[in-house]
């Protein structure tokens, strides 16, 4: 492992050569055409002549001596009752029986995959798993209001998202046995997917660091002059993070088509939101606070959650401005399967919440309103999507382990020596211990 | 705030010598967790001295993500067991500052990946404010939390900062192993006028260790900057840290039924380190392996080679190896992730080549 130096050198070397700067280079002259044909970019250079006086039209001036408080709270959109019953029929979103059918199956499909794969997490099979119960709505609404071509970022309770789009059990399953079908090879936690084929970007572990990503990758957006966004979600927990200001001050100065997705489920582990923050929660920082255009709506209404991110996709696009959501709802499951949140919550709480409020029940109303929706087909997609995640899960356990040489790739975009080095060791010391790797259940 | 500080400044330094023997025999050896361990260590603390304070995430009512805080805030109450939001640099800072102000606080991370989130408020204020003020201001911190990787969590959860704190004047840095270094250090780590960083280890809070008699006292002090030879030898030194320190004892007794004789040396500090023990367990052995959980490059490992090849040259007689995690980021599947992580069988590997025997 003494080969430190000769790595470097080499890295240096092959940096100075490679593609990717090539590639940037180009890039560049590309960025520098939008830059200068398209003025809502700002150029740092002009210098101004006229004195700046925007701050005396923004507010008025007073010799009234007051502190302001909280007074007035952003309401919470909603238009679909527990019932099913939508209040405005204009608000109705009015999908074909086709679509609504296909929503309500993904929701349930999420839901049966959750309690399965928990219970496999309980019996060793995976080693964590996280649950989206009670946030389908949030999932499918929102989901099936963007287009392909827009980016995800995500937190890591988002799964439903990534099914709308196309991500499939077997993809979800894989990855949570790290088989060697994991489109990730074996590299992360379960949970943590990453899809190029759904525009997923990687889902990392510390908080909020999604969000000044995002705005970085709706400002490239921006400069190529797509006609798509990036969404980014995240939990009331994570929006305590720096990062969550700094991303959301970078996405209005530098007016950038983001949808900022915040799920707030009242609690992160064991911290209840009322803890969290004070004030009128995450909406209530968006208009005041950054000059962003915010809107609060119920995570538990799979219509007005996809309205509203219909209209905030409207609005990021065509106006190239973010767009903050707020989406009030509840977290019914543990925070993870190494948490049990029956320490710190009571069950009357979490059934109230299931019963009272939950989105699958209240989108089944309003198919069951419509005639679309009875018992035997309930029955029927229940044992259906058991059925699926049953047998993914026996492919995917019978399938084998990563290649061992997936330690070593990937680290940088092609094998440098000291990389190089340390394989041949591992292969070493495997043909000295052969018995002790069962090698012939790794991949290749 | 400054009559606090002045108060302070005429306290005799709390960490005296003449703290480390233990006060009273009253007890039993007696069999606890790293994780009682530590917990212990607070709890005499806060009771001992008003100013200490324990603040992270989770750990007032939930005891911490891991449990090293149980009891505490039903014992000390919401002021003094804080809860904090999810904000890092955030509580960072809330620390620095109210340590400026006369107070100790024990910031926890819930694992020093999320440190990583603070690392500004801990290097560039912490770890200069002495300094910075020309002597006048202390901060007297603690920076807690499990570091190294655990299993099954990833590259970004299992990471080792030993090599990063090291390198930092201005910060002191231990790395406990046993159920009296996490007592021994932690409680002398609250009582030192510097900002310290403790590196625990997950996979060590539930391994039990027998305290002593005198590790049971609620003043045993352990001084910084001492390494502890565990297990004498005469054939080759071996240096390690915090949860390696098992897996060399464990090589150890390997090597001892092949004829080789090892010395475990457990550095139970980064910085200071101890290079006066090392160096003379190397003019003793004459050969020197080193085990860490992190990366090979500007490792503990290699400031320790360094640091032996300067000062102990002509005693070694074979080249000196380090032991260290692959050089890559941590992998998740269990294959992958047992062929990253060290290995008893690296080091009795390591141990045989630089006494020159085969196997
Ligand atoms: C920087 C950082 N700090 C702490 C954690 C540990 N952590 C993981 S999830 C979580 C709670 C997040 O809660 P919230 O954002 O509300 O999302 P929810 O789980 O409710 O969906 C915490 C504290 C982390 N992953 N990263
Ligand atoms: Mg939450």
């Amino acid at each position: 492992m003494n080969q430190s130096i000769k790595v470097l050198s080499n890295l240096v070397k092959s940096s100075n050569t490679s593609r990717s700067l090539i590639n940037a280079g180009s890039r560049r002259s590309v960025l520098f055409k939008t830059l200068n044909t398209n003025n809502t970019v700002r150029n740092f250079s002009t210098k101004q002549s006229k004195i700046d006086k925007d701050d005396e039209k923004t507010f008025d001036y007073t010799d009234k001596l007051v502190v302001q408080k909280l007074e007035t709270y952003i309401p919470c959109y909603t238009i679909m009752n527990q019932d099913g019953i939508v209040s405005k029929p204009e608000q109705d979103p009015n999908f074909s029986q086709e679509v609504v059918t296909k929503m309500y199956k993904t929701m349930v499909l999420l839901n049966t995959m959750d309690s399965i794969l928990y219970d496999v997490q309980r019996q060793g099979r995976i080693s964590f798993y996280m649950t989206s119960f009670g946030e389908e709505a949030i999932h499918i609404g929102s989901a099936s209001a963007l287009d392909m071509g827009d980016t995800i970022f995500a937190q890591y309770r988002e799964t439903g998202v990534f099914l709308w789009r196309g991500f499939t059990v077997d993809d979800i399953v894989n990855q949570c046995c790290t088989n060697d079908l994991d489109d990730g090879k074996g590299r992360q936690m379960p949970m943590h997917f990453g899809s190029k084929k759904i525009n997923l970007q990687t889902i990392s572990s510390p908080l909020t660091t999604q969000l000044p990503q995002a705005v970085g990758s709706s400002y490239a957006q921006k400069l190529a002059g797509e006609k798509n966004c990036t969404i980014v979600y995240f939990g009331e927990g994570a929006a305590s993070e720096g990062d969550f200001h700094a991303a959301m001050n970078f996405a209005a100065t530098l007016s950038t088509p983001t949808i900022f997705f915040c799920r707030n489920n009242k609690w992160a582990i064991s911290t209840p939101s009322k803890e969290q923050y004070k004030g009128d929660g995450i909406a209530g920082r968006g208009p005041n606070g950054y000059g962003i255009r915010t809107i609060r709506v119920d995570g538990n209404d799979i219509w007005a959650v996809h309205n509203v991110t219909k209209l905030a996709r409207k609005i990021a696009v065509e106006e190239q401005v973010p767009v903050l959501i707020e989406a009030m709802t509840y977290r019914v499951g543990h925070h993870s399967t190494s948490d049990d949140s029956s320490r710190y919550r009571t069950v009357e709480e979490i059934n109230y919440w299931k019963e009272t409020k939950n989105p699958i029940n209240r989108l089944k109303n309003y198919m069951v309103r419509k005639n679309w929706w009875t018992e035997d087909q309930e029955k029927a997609i229940v044992a259906e999507s058991r059925q699926l995640v049953r047998e993914s899960l026996m492919k995917a356990e019978k399938r084998k382990k990563p290649a061992l040489s997936e330690i070593f790739n990937d680290v940088y975009s092609e094998l440098t020596p000291n990389l190089i080095e340390q394989q041949k060791e591992l292969e070493e010391h495997l043909k000295l211990y052969p018995d002790e790797y069962p090698i012939d259940q790794y991949a290749k | 705030m400054f009559t606090l500080l002045l108060k302070k400044l005429n306290q005799p330094a709390l960490n005296s010598t003449s703290k480390w023997v233990a006060r009273s025999f009253s007890t039993a050896p007696k069999e606890v967790t790293v994780r009682e361990a530590i917990n212990s260590a607070l709890d005499e603390e806060l009771a001992r001295d008003q100013r200490v304070y324990v603040m992270g995430e989770e750990v007032a009512q939930y005891n911490g993500a891991y449990k090293i805080t149980k009891g505490l805030f039903e014992k000390y109450g919401a002021d003094r067991i804080i809860d904090t939001p999810i904000t890092e640099a955030g509580f960072a800072g809330i620390g620095v500052g109210s340590a400026m102000a006369g107070l100790r606080p024990v910031v926890e991370f819930m694992t020093w990946n999320f440190a990583m989130q603070a690392i500004d408020h801990i290097v560039n204020s912490s770890a200069k404010t002495h300094y910075m003020s020309g002597g006048k201001v202390f901060n007297p911190i603690v920076w807690r939390g499990p570091n190294g990787p655990p299993t099954s969590v990833g590259a970004q959860h299992s990471q080792c900062f030993a090599a990063w704190y090291g390198n930092v004047p201005g910060l002191k840095v231990i790395v406990p192993w046993s159920a009296e270094d996490h007592r021994g250090l932690l409680k002398s780590a609250i009582r030192d006028d510097n900002p310290v960083v403790c590196l625990e280890s997950e996979l060590l809070y539930n391994y039990k260790f027998t305290l002593s008699p005198e590790s049971q006292d609620k003043d045993f002090l352990i001084p910084i900057g001492k390494a502890k030879v565990e297990r004498q030898g005469t054939d080759i030194t071996i240096v390690s840290f915090s949860r390696i320190v098992s897996n060399c004892l464990e090589a150890a007794e390997i090597l001892a039924k092949e004829g080789i004789s090892a010395e475990v040396i457990n550095l139970r500090s980064i910085r200071p380190l101890d290079v006066e023990t090392i160096v003379k367990s190397v003019q003793k052995t004459n050969r020197l392996v080193t085990a860490e959980e992190g990366w090979p490059q500007h490792g503990v490992g290699s400031e320790i080679a360094a640091q032996v090849v300067e000062n102990a040259f002509d005693y070694l007689d074979a080249p000196i190896e380090r032991i260290t995690g692959a050089d890559v980021p941590m992998p998740y599947a269990k294959n992958l992730e047992d062929a990253a992580m060290v290995q008893v069988q690296n080091i009795v590997n390591a141990c045989r080549r630089v006494c020159y025997r085969k196997k």
